[in-house]
């Protein structure tokens, strides 16, 4: 893997295949918690963190188990791909809660409250997903995980840059809150649409 | 409550998209057409039926600190049934809903229904709720489906409404479009419920 086929997979995870804006993974907590800054970034970072343990953990148990001939010959198992990632997802969520309240209290009063939340976003199972439907090395998996999740935190962190202003402006009763929240995404996601110009896929 | 109401429920008033504002990620990336929105309603009909049924089934031996993997599991389950079904007999449709099939798992229209009605009610109960917000959910998909169909691609389910020089809002039917069709359909559903409250 040479380094500009890296970082062409970093630019066009983060900004031209938006988890967000392009893909349409994670919606809720991108609603949900995108009222206040420090949040956003709370929950910004939690994503980074098990998204990337995510990815390291799913693309071994795809190629040595699930895949058909991996475990022992004429035996497939593709099919408890859902069920297999979606159970290491919620247990990889409760161990890391658990590790880093003993390891690491003080990320963990940072990352606690969202940590649970993060079993519920669908960008964690659907970017497992695609990188294994992708084929990636086992490096490169890690690699679009982690870019993925930066994408994830960075729409966030903007998005609710524009809802801390939004609060005090007079927006139409009828339009307060999500509906003109989602205006606004729509408006971003023009904007990353210009990222498409850079090619990276 | 009687059974139509319960059923009744989930098409307006508690609808999930549109009332509870539940399940945004499908909603956004499956309605670029008519075709795909009843194609991912129906799927999410059929797991929503089918798991609230077994988990109101097994509601009595469910222990409570346990319910939300088990939950997971009967979703999973369902879900994978619907995506070898979807796989083998609609390939096509199957191939446009891509990773948004295995998807369900994670809808929280499905987990909240089991965890707010499923797992305290009766199974014939459950299974009309079940019926009633999946209905409701592929309503609200099909709205926005036939919208974004028609102004950004000129057809509905497929079939040409224009003539090919009539020009299209491409905008509706790329990622922006999606996130502004919504925010105004749901300001419309505000602005219909504000007028309907002044006037009672």
């Amino acid at each position: 893997m040479s380094e500009g086929s890296v970082f062409s997979l970093i630019l066009g995870a983060i900004l031209v295949n938006n988890v967000i804006f392009a893909r349409f993974l994670g919606t809720c907590p991108y609603l949900g918690v995108s009222k206040r800054q420090d949040t956003a970034i709370g929950m910004g970072l939690a994503v980074v963190f098990v998204m990337t343990l995510c990815g390291a953990i799913t693309w071994p148990l795809q190629r040595y188990v699930l895949e058909p001939d991996a475990l022992a010959p004429g035996l497939d198992l593709s099919f408890l791909q859902t069920m297999v990632f979606i159970l290491v997802i919620a247990s990889l969520v409760q161990f890391v809660e658990i590790v880093l309240k003993k390891a690491a209290p003080g990320l963990y009063q940072a990352l606690g409250i969202y940590l649970p939340l993060i079993t519920t976003n669908c960008a964690i199972l659907g970017i497992a997903i695609l990188a294994v439907q992708k084929k990636m090395g086992y490096v490169e998996d890690i690699v679009y995980s982690a870019a993925s999740a930066a994408g994830f935190a960075l729409a966030l962190i903007l998005f609710a840059g524009v809802r801390e202003r939004l609060a005090m402006r007079n927006v139409p009763r009828g339009l307060a809150g999500i509906p003109i929240g989602l205006i606004t995404a729509g408006i971003l996601a023009m904007a990353f649409m210009g990222f498409a110009g850079l090619g990276a896929s | 409550m009687n059974q139509w109401q319960n059923f009744a429920k989930g098409l307006w008033r508690e609808n999930p998209i549109l009332r509870i504002l539940l399940g945004f990620c499908p909603t956004l990336a499956v309605t670029t057409s008519a075709t795909d929105a009843v194609g991912m309603g129906a799927a999410a009909t059929f797991v929503l039926v089918g798991s609230n049924t077994v988990i109101s089934a097994i509601r009595r031996i469910v222990p409570s600190q346990m319910r939300i993997p088990i939950f997971i599991v009967v979703i999973a389950t369902f879900v994978t049934v619907v995506d070898l079904v979807l796989q083998a007999y609609f390939p096509a449709l199957s191939k446009s809903l891509g990773v948004f099939i295995p998807l369900i798992v994670v809808n929280c229209i499905i987990l909240g229904r089991a965890e707010a009605f499923a797992s305290k009610n009766g199974i014939g109960s459950s299974l009309i709720d079940g019926l009633g917000m999946g209905v409701g959910f592929t309503l609200a998909l099909l709205v926005l489906g036939c919208v974004r169909e028609i102004l950004g691609s000129g057809s509905i389910f497929g079939v040409p409404l224009f003539a090919a020089d009539v020009p299209r809002v491409l905008i509706f039917v790329l990622p922006p479009g999606a996130f502004l069709s919504l925010g105004c359909m749901l300001w419309l559903m505000n602005e219909l419920d504000q007028r309907r409250k002044r006037h009672v």
